[in-house]
């Protein structure tokens, strides 16, 4: 209840800001508040701290742009900004790449960074025992000189494209050599915030690093909880036991969230495609008669809000709208269940025909699974549903491409480029396209680049290789009064240097 | 004496060894592998290779077997596929926050059960008979995670008195650890608690219609002596023999209870090493839990026989 004093008490407080200039005022209210931890959320925990020899998600959001940096960093618009490269040069051949390094640079032990340092990493990330995840960010290597000790010259085999973007990638982070091989539980690099304690499968913390190189963060300390239970997110941020959550695992708590007046829901868009992964090798799929009936019939937005609850952003081909070269091809089949019917029976089915609808675990698989088989009983396709665990998709779908239909989201960013694999699961075979995906590879202007890219977007969706339905929406929720934190995911991390309480 | 221990103890040895081999074959047969699940969708053939050889899973089955139980019996548990170090370090962690929460459970059970049960059976019939055994319906029939979420509802959310889950971790101090372990610690004891409850209920009861019982009351004893010194210590044996078996049931319902509170604790290792396919976590925990369950049922065994001299003769 507000009473009149509280009224003319605000007042006052009121006049008292006109009077401050902006930049006072949130300098005099971080005084006020005094607070310089955060406490910040996340449904699934990192199995380790080591980006260089790990896949899992987790690890990146945890430890890129926070422990470790790479030559170069994305920013939250997916641009390439210099990290710890403070300026590179691309050769006329578009093979040689010169990058000045910053000096000055320590890692979090004390260490000097040069170019050695990143010679031994990239060196190691193609070494024979190696488990990076990402090896093919460094295939184009030829080999890499340093002239100087803040100079490193990488020559490539052949003009790559999308050499730089690999660069700000977690698996392309600067380690050192005294402590590479601890990464996994004990990681140093040259971030803006130092490991301090993991208790494992409860929380990491972690404490700004005094000799960084760059701007000192806000945030003097930062912890990172984990919790998997879409429940248990959601009580953790209404008994503000966290500050905020990347990512809530609850789509239909927001309504919920959003009343509350100490928290704030922001949705964003990420790299995420989810698509019907549809096996192109495997009769009646390989009839493109086929494929098309299927597009005709998956209407996005029922499917969208079936597992949402919201509207989220719907795509018509393997590609993110977090990128410039994205086209919305949503209407390529629009939804026609006559249409769908008459293109089954041309294929010899006009009764429709039986198959399996392979799901793995997560929330948006197999709600959308659900939709997507009720959807294809309408034209007869009746699609059994199989629920699998993620290690038996990764083995039955993915590595024995045994299946039919199956829905998955494919979260590395950028990553068309992978149906110009013949023997990637799916099994996509078109020749056509593989040379359009070699002709991007080799292309460096941009403006070129992105007209293929649309190009290649257009082919897959009249191909319609696979269904393509949304892209995974960030549901980001953060305190009142913290301010920083990303929104977006062009690359699925959170840089706690950004983040500050108001 | 002897000879009931040794033939105890053999059969014991025989039995872990037996469940040591189901669970090596049952994860065997089990579709997936671990260095897939590590490196993810991109992941270049070389570089699987190279994780399958650091995992040792590039070793036949036979050899694999053998290496695992050698460790067991020296104590080595092997490294976690995901996390990356030993994986008697990750027990251990994890025993720090599920032994004090099981052990918390079991005691606030006891405290609420027991006298539940006493106070049900010297009413027997009247009012606060049916309130308490009202009260144990209501307990065994309210599933424990949705119980723990209306504890967060009120405690957490609603009056903010404790946290709503996670454990910040014994090096904090006691009182923070304890405070997170007190709203999981009473959702895992209200269903023990209606069990005991009903239990303690049933055997008071019987034993206050013992002829000792009769005896002792034509003697002019108290009834309150009668109630406490002379039924409930009998009423408690088969009380005692209900609580160590129970213990398998705590370490169960720790699984969703650890899930709900995300508390890092030994049965959301369970649950997380299942998902991650860390099947070298798995083998290890659940043999963990057989021997656990063996152990018990030895002690069980030999106090029986320490009791009861019929069977020591008998063996």
């Amino acid at each position: 209840m507000t009473t009149r004093r509280d009224l003319i008490a605000g007042a006052g407080l009121a006049a008292l800001a006109a009077q401050l200039s902006g930049r006072a005022l949130a300098q005099a209210q971080t005084l006020a508040s005094g607070k310089d931890s955060v406490v910040i959320a996340m449904t699934l925990e990192p199995p380790t701290l080591d980006p260089t020899s790990g896949a899992a998600q987790a690890i990146r959001e945890v430890t890129l742009q926070n422990i470790y940096e790479g030559l170069v960093r994305m920013d939250r618009t997916g641009r390439i900004v210099p990290g710890l490269a403070e300026s590179w040069e691309v050769a006329a051949d578009n093979l040689v790449h010169s990058f000045r390094l910053r000096s000055g640079v320590r890692f979090h032990d004390g260490a000097p960074f040069s170019a050695e340092t990143v010679r031994f990493s990239f060196e190691r990330a193609v070494a024979p025992d190696s488990t990076n995840a990402q090896r093919q960010i460094f295939a184009p290597i030829a080999s890499i000189a340093t002239p100087d000790p803040l100079t490193v010259v990488i020559t490539l085999k052949q003009p790559t494209a999308n050499f730089l973007y690999g660069l700000a990638w977690g698996d392309a982070v600067i380690v050192s050599p005294a402590t590479a091989a601890a990464n996994r539980t004990n990681p140093v690099g040259t971030g803006p915030f130092r490991f301090v304690r993991w208790n494992r499968g409860d929380r990491l913390e972690l404490a700004r690093f005094d000799d960084y190189w760059g701007p000192k963060p806000a945030l003097a300390r930062a912890t990172f909880r984990f919790i998997s239970d879409p429940q248990a997110q959601v009580a953790s941020l209404l008994a503000g036991d966290v500050d905020a959550q990347t990512n809530l695992a609850a789509p239909e708590a927001v309504p919920q969230l959003r009343a509350s007046p100490r928290l704030s829901v922001s949705f964003g868009k990420t790299e995420g495609e989810v698509i019907l992964a549809t096996n192109n090798g495997r009769p009646p799929f390989d009839d493109l008669r086929v494929r098309q009936a299927i597009a005709h019939v998956l209407d996005r937005k029922t499917i969208a809000l079936g597992v949402y609850g919201f509207n989220v952003d719907l795509i018509g081909s393997h590609f993110s709208p977090l990128h410039p070269a994205y086209v919305d091809l949503t209407n390529t089949y629009a939804v026609d269940l006559a249409r769908a019917k008459a293109l089954l029976a041309q294929a010899g089915h006009p009764n429709g025909f039986s198959c399996t609808l392979k799901l793995p675990p997560p929330a948006y698989a197999r709600r959308s699974g659900e939709i997507i088989a009720a959807l294809l009983g309408q034209i007869g396709i009746n699609a059994r549903i199989e629920q699998l665990e993620f290690p038996q998709w990764l083995e039955r779908v993915f590595r024995g491409r045994d299946f039919d239909l199956s829905v998955i989201a494919h979260t590395e960013p950028l990553d068309i480029g992978n149906y110009a694999r013949d023997d990637y699961y799916f099994q996509y075979r078109n020749p056509e396209f593989r040379a359009l995906i070699a002709k991007i590879e080799t292309t460096l202007p941009e403006a070129e680049r992105n007209a293929l890219y649309r190009e290649a977007q257009r082919v897959l969706a009249r191909d319609a290789v696979n269904g393509y339905l949304f892209v995974l929406p960030k549901i980001t929720v953060t305190a009142a009064g913290l301010s920083g934190m990303w929104t977006d995911w062009p690359l699925p991390i959170t840089p706690l240097a950004e983040v500050a309480w108001r | 004496m002897l000879r009931l221990f040794g033939g105890r103890l053999a059969s014991c040895v025989v039995t872990l060894a037996a469940s040591a081999l189901i669970i090596f074959l049952m994860l065997e047969v089990l579709p997936g592998d671990p260095a897939a699940v590590t490196l993810g969708l991109n992941a270049a053939p070389e570089a699987l290779a190279a994780l399958r050889a650091e995992m040792g899973l590039d070793r036949p089955a036979p050899l694999r077997f053998l290496a695992w139980i050698g460790g067991l019996i020296t104590g080595d548990l092997g490294l976690s596929y995901t996390y990356r170090v030993p994986v008697s370090q990750l027990i251990g962690e994890r025993m720090a926050v599920t032994a004090p929460l099981a052990l918390a459970a079991m005691l606030l059970a006891c405290a609420i059960g027991v006298p539940l049960g006493v106070v049900a059976a010297a009413n027997h019939n009247g009012p606060l008979d049916l309130a308490a055994m009202a009260f144990a319906q209501i307990g065994l029939a309210i599933p424990n995670f949705w119980f723990g979420l209306l504890l967060v509802l009120v405690f957490a959310i609603g009056l903010g008195w404790l946290p709503s889950g996670g454990f910040p971790g014994w090096q904090a101090g006691f009182w923070p650890g304890a405070r997170s372990l007190l709203l999981p610690a009473v959702a895992l004891a209200l269903p023990q608690a209606a069990i005991l409850a009903r239990l303690t209920r049933s055997a008071m009861l019987d034993a206050l219609q013992e002829d000792f019982v009769r005896t002792a009351r034509a003697k002019g004893l108290a009834s309150r002596t009668l109630l406490y010194r002379h039924a409930l210590r009998n009423a408690l044996i088969p009380v005692v023999t209900i609580l160590g078996l129970q213990f398998s049931v705590l370490i169960a319902g720790a699984i969703i209870i650890e899930n709900v509170f995300a508390l890092p604790g030994l049965g959301r290792l369970v649950f997380q090493s299942v998902a991650q396919h860390d099947l070298i976590v798995v083998k290890d925990l659940v043999m963990l839990f057989a021997a656990l369950a063996i152990l018990a049922n030895f002690a069980v065994d030999l106090l029986y026989g320490l009791i009861d001299p019929r069977l020591r003769r008998r063996a």
